[in-house]
């Protein structure tokens, strides 16, 4: 597949010349001070920042909430109470400045989800330009976790950053399907050769084996480990984290009715919620504090490895830098290696 | 595992409640048989005795209940539902004829056609946590030449509280069967044997001899069973358990029913008691 | 670490370190350093060799007091929640304190979610505690990989960044605005007492607020709680949210729906501040854990300044003066009692 080149300054209208196709949607600075996702109407200036927007990309794929099905709940309609999927009307969407940990959320997400027939239908509508990372921040340990910071893994297209152009490398056909009708000139040799160094300088920074080494950790050594008390005293058992992440996908669903209409949702929900094990007898499986973190990280550090194959988490730091109580899951992963 | 007909794995099959029945004297455990309506979704249903489906209520939500109607049983399906938050309360205000989602078969189920086939049974259930042995057991009585001796050791707190009292009291006619039904404490027109069901399991004695034991209790009535059971030589490896947990999708992703690095939904509802030991006690 | 929070450190350690080993106490509750820098994590000591990890700096800005009830719990024998607590001595914790909390700490022990006797409460006055939002924000998001703290100045260092930052210009709003720094109760006082500081407009963000006309004020308040996600840690960070069941999680019946819909999120803000009504000391918790940026502190701001208009009363200041929202007085001001007297004479 070809490469192209961009220059930085008509990058935004290239972009803008697909809005009829696609909802554009890429990070920027928000009304609230914090760079987050926002549509391409909204941004002047076009930058991607070193760091990485609040919220992952999760928010595309699972919407807050999905409407799952939809039903009368009028008495007199004789088809009423009897679900009907909702038509299916979304434009597709490109997401552009998404960085290798976020995408390779997606190839992570779609384990678990490989029947969901929503997530399939709306992965399908995405388009990813990823970006990849020059610079690692300090809360970043992609590299840790089986990711790297230019790692192609989820992305359609990969973008190159070279001082006053962009180089567009499609990796996947819907990608290349788009560059191809784009028009744009294709990259000189000198170009690839910059991308080319790019990845192979860094892709030596993967230290897969993290996985390898907490699957052949005995369940029970971990779950009984004495570091579990201290780590969970500090937990307010809010949703932060696990909103945050992009590699948490648990959810809830529940039917609501109003004046006749009814819809069956779902919407994101935390195992760090206390009601989230409730029985309707009344009993809580999970009903300490310290069960409910521990599960959270035994869950993406040993139960998902051990059923899927890799880490559930992609080293982004989000959930170091805005858990309230600053807990951090690399103390997590150190204390969970060295068991 | 058998998956699901569907396209769309959350999508329910509409059906029809054709018939309610109370099971118990205080009316909180009812039966309902369930008739599917569209001919190719009966068609397409296909379950092993042992595993459960969601009843979608549009506008109050969806539970995972055990099926306690065995594939023999052709055309409908039975489910027995106690009464105990929104969703069972909103279906046991259900009249006949109403209209409700049956999403499944979900889960394994006990393995009828292969681990237990040709062993002797020994079948013992507490409370109305009989539903699905139910099932299993007349699917056995369908297959009879396919299995050895079959032992039924039921209890209730009271006999008003015992569930499919009709069909216990055919059951107990039979001689290819040993069916022991107790309560726990005397009651006025109880004939039959008293005594807490792991009492009278340490009475039976059942052997383990190329046997396997499904239980299916509250908690409390496994962990007493176990001890005189373990007395006479049973081993974990014999003996299958049912857990429940709370549910949501009913296909492994929302979360909500894990145990350690199990999903309930998914990877059970049955497990073998030595695939219990190894799990973190979070059910 | 600067001279005046490193003593208090010193001497907040020797008396954790006293208490613990005379067994006065089975655990302490205080802050150790957190993985970032400008962060600490709450922390529960339970032995000497935990002391060591006890720090003390202005960057401690979560409420303690929100960990008191389950961390005494967790010491009593298990039982349900409806069982009285079992009879004779239960065991003692320790919590270090400054004027906010310490006033949650009154408050909880007036609605009976913890006794005074169990409690052994170290106090500090408070210097006003730092918000690293506002330092992320001078810096402009840069890169920051240490923090110094001196008396009066913060040293910021990072990849090609050095800064010196003068302390007051990145206090927290709710510090800027204490009348009350000094710990209204304690056993054991760290430093000396301040008084009540003169504050001449405690209500400034309030009253920005207050001016505008009320579709103003709506567009305001929508457009503050629109990025909320419902992680629900405003609620859990703040010590009057000890709900065994919040009335967002109620399911029979459901008040509030769970989703991110907008009239949700609405409820969910004002139904929490107007719980918070007369009880809530303005800790600020709520505002610095929320992940969104959300000032929800503006509200409960609002009606503690309405409770004080109303009832002259501030919550936590003492023991002995009654909540107002659950003690009933013949002369309560109840003007916005419509009566048919009134009605066409109020505007």
């Amino acid at each position: 597949m070809k490469d192209f080149t961009i220059s930085k300054s008509q990058f935004l209208d290239f972009l803008s010349e697909f809005k009829k196709e696609f909802d554009i949607y890429g990070p920027n600075e928000t009304s609230k001070g914090f760079y987050d996702w926002v549509a391409i109407d909204q941004i002047e200036q076009f930058e991607i920042k070193q760091g990485l927007p609040k919220s992952s990309i999760k928010t595309f794929l699972f919407p807050q909430p999905e409407i799952l099905f939809e039903f009368s709940a009028n008495f007199k309609d004789p088809a009423a109470y009897r679900l009907k999927e909702p038509d299916f009307k979304e434009k597709k969407i490109i997401l552009f400045g998404v960085r290798p940990c976020d995408a390779r959320s997606i190839s992570l997400n779609s384990m678990p989800y490989s029947e969901d027939t929503y997530f399939q239908k709306r992965l399908e509508q995405i388009l990813v330009f990823g970006f990849l990372c020059k610079s690692v921040c300090s809360t970043c340990f992609c590299s840790w976790v089986g990711g790297s910071p230019v790692s192609m893994d989820g992305m359609d297209i990969a973008v190159f950053d070279l001082e006053d152009a962009y180089v567009l490398r499609p990796i996947t056909k819907k990608g290349e399907e788009l560059l191809n009708r784009a028009g744009l000139d294709e990259a000189t040799d000198v170009e690839k050769e910059a991308f080319n160094r790019l990845v192979k300088e860094n892709s030596n920074k993967n230290q897969s084996n993290t996985a390898d080494i907490l699957k052949s950790k005995d369940l029970f050594d971990l779950y009984n480990a004495s570091f579990w008390q201290e780590l969970s005293d500090a937990c307010i058992n809010c949703g932060t984290c696990t909103f945050l992440c992009p590699t948490c996908y648990c959810f809830d669903i529940q039917d609501e009715v109003l004046k006749g209409k009814g819809r069956r949702i779902r919407y994101w929900d935390s195992c760090m919620f206390p009601l989230f094990t409730l029985h309707a007898s009344g009993h809580n499986p999970r009903g300490d504090k310290l069960k409910r973190v521990r599960n959270r990280f035994m869950h993406k550090l040993k139960y998902f490895p051990d059923r899927f194959g890799p880490i559930s988490c992609v080293g982004c730091g989000r959930c170091i830098r805005e858990c309230p109580v600053s807990i951090d899951i690399r103390e997590v992963l150190r204390q969970m290696l060295e068991t | 595992m058998l998956k699901i007909a569907s396209q769309n794995p959350y999508l329910p099959y509409q059906a029809i409640i054709e018939d309610i029945k109370i099971e118990t004297e205080d009316g909180n455990l009812k039966t309902f048989k369930l008739v599917l309506e569209r001919e190719e979704d009966r068609d397409a249903w296909n379950h092993m005795p042992g595993q459960f489906a969601m009843l979608s209520i549009a506008g109050k939500g969806e539970i995972p209940i055990g099926i306690a109607s065995s594939p023999t049983e052709k055309g409908y399906l039975l489910f027995t539902v106690n009464r105990a938050g929104v969703v069972t309360t909103a279906l046991h205000k259900m009249d006949v004829g109403s209209p409700i989602g049956v999403r499944g078969p979900l889960g394994n189920g006990f393995p009828v056609d292969s681990a237990l086939k040709g062993k002797n049974i020994v079948i013992i259930a507490g409370g109305f946590a009989f539903t699905t042995l139910r099932a299993t057991l007349i699917y056995m009585l369908e297959h009879r030449e396919d299995y050895g001796k079959i032992t039924v050791i039921y209890g209730a707190r009271t006999p008003g509280m015992l569930l499919y009292k009709k069909e216990l009291e055919k059951w107990q006619k039979r001689d290819d069967l040993d069916v022991y039904i107790t309560v726990d404490r005397e009651a006025p027109g109880w004939n039959g044997l008293v005594g807490f069901v792991p009492t009278i399991a340490g009475q039976v004695k059942p052997s383990p001899e190329n046997a396997a034991a499904l239980i299916c209790g509250p908690p409390i009535m496994i962990k007493f069973t176990m001890p005189p059971l373990e007395e006479v030589g049973w081993k974990d490896d014999q003996v299958y358990l049912s857990l429940e947990n709370r549910m949501k999708c009913g296909i492994g992703i929302c979360g909500h029913c894990n145990v350690g690095p199990v999903y309930v939904c998914k990877d059970g509802p049955v497990f073998t008691r030595e695939q219990v030991q190894r799990l973190p006690v979070e059910f | 670490m600067s001279t005046i929070n490193a003593r208090i450190e010193q001497e907040l350690k020797s008396i954790a370190r006293e208490l613990l080993d005379s067994k006065e106490i089975e655990a302490f509750i205080g802050y150790k350093k957190g993985s970032m820098p400008m962060t600490m994590t709450p922390f529960v000591a339970r032995s000497i060799e935990d002391v060591e990890k006890l720090c003390w700096n202005s960057f401690c800005v979560l409420n303690l007091a929100n960990y008191l009830p389950q961390v005494l719990r967790s010491f009593e024998p298990p039982r349900r929640p409806n069982e009285p607590p079992p009879e004779g001595p239960l065991p003692k914790v320790g919590i270090v304190v400054t004027g906010c909390w310490s006033r949650n700490i009154v408050v909880q022990i007036q609605e009976n979610q913890i006794e005074r006797d169990r409690i052994v409460i170290i106090g500090i006055s408070s210097r006003g505690m730092i918000d690293k939002k506002k330092v992320y924000k001078m810096l402009n998001g840069h890169e920051v990989t240490s923090v110094e703290e001196k008396d009066n100045q913060l040293i910021v260092k990072g990849p090609d960044l050095y800064e010196e930052i003068n302390r007051w210009d990145v206090v927290r709003d709710n510090c800027k605005t204490c009348v009350h720094p000094d710990p209204s109760i304690y056993d054991v006082l760290i430093g000396d007492l301040k008084g009540e500081r003169q504050i001449r407009n405690r209500f400034s963000q309030v009253e920005e607020i207050e001016i505008k006309t009320p579709e103003e004020r709506w567009n305001w308040f929508i457009s503050e709680i629109s990025s909320c996600i419902r992680c629900y840690a405003c609620r859990n960070a703040c010590p009057l949210c000890y709900c065994p069941t919040c009335f967002v999680d109620d399911s029979r019946p459901q008040w509030v729906g769970k989703s991110k819909d907008q009239v949700d999120t609405a409820l969910f803000h004002i139904l929490r501040a107007y719980h918070c009504a007369g009880r809530c000391t303005d800790c600020g918790s709520c505002e610095s854990v929320c992940p969104m940026g959300i000032k929800m502190r503006i509200l409960t701001k609002k009606l503690q300044k309405d409770v004080l208009e109303l009832y002259n009363f501030e919550p936590g200041l003492s023991l002995d003066t009654p909540l107002p929202l659950s003690t009933y007085k013949l002369d309560d001001p109840q003007d916005f009692i419509l009566t048919d007297i009134k009605m066409g004479d109020k505007k």
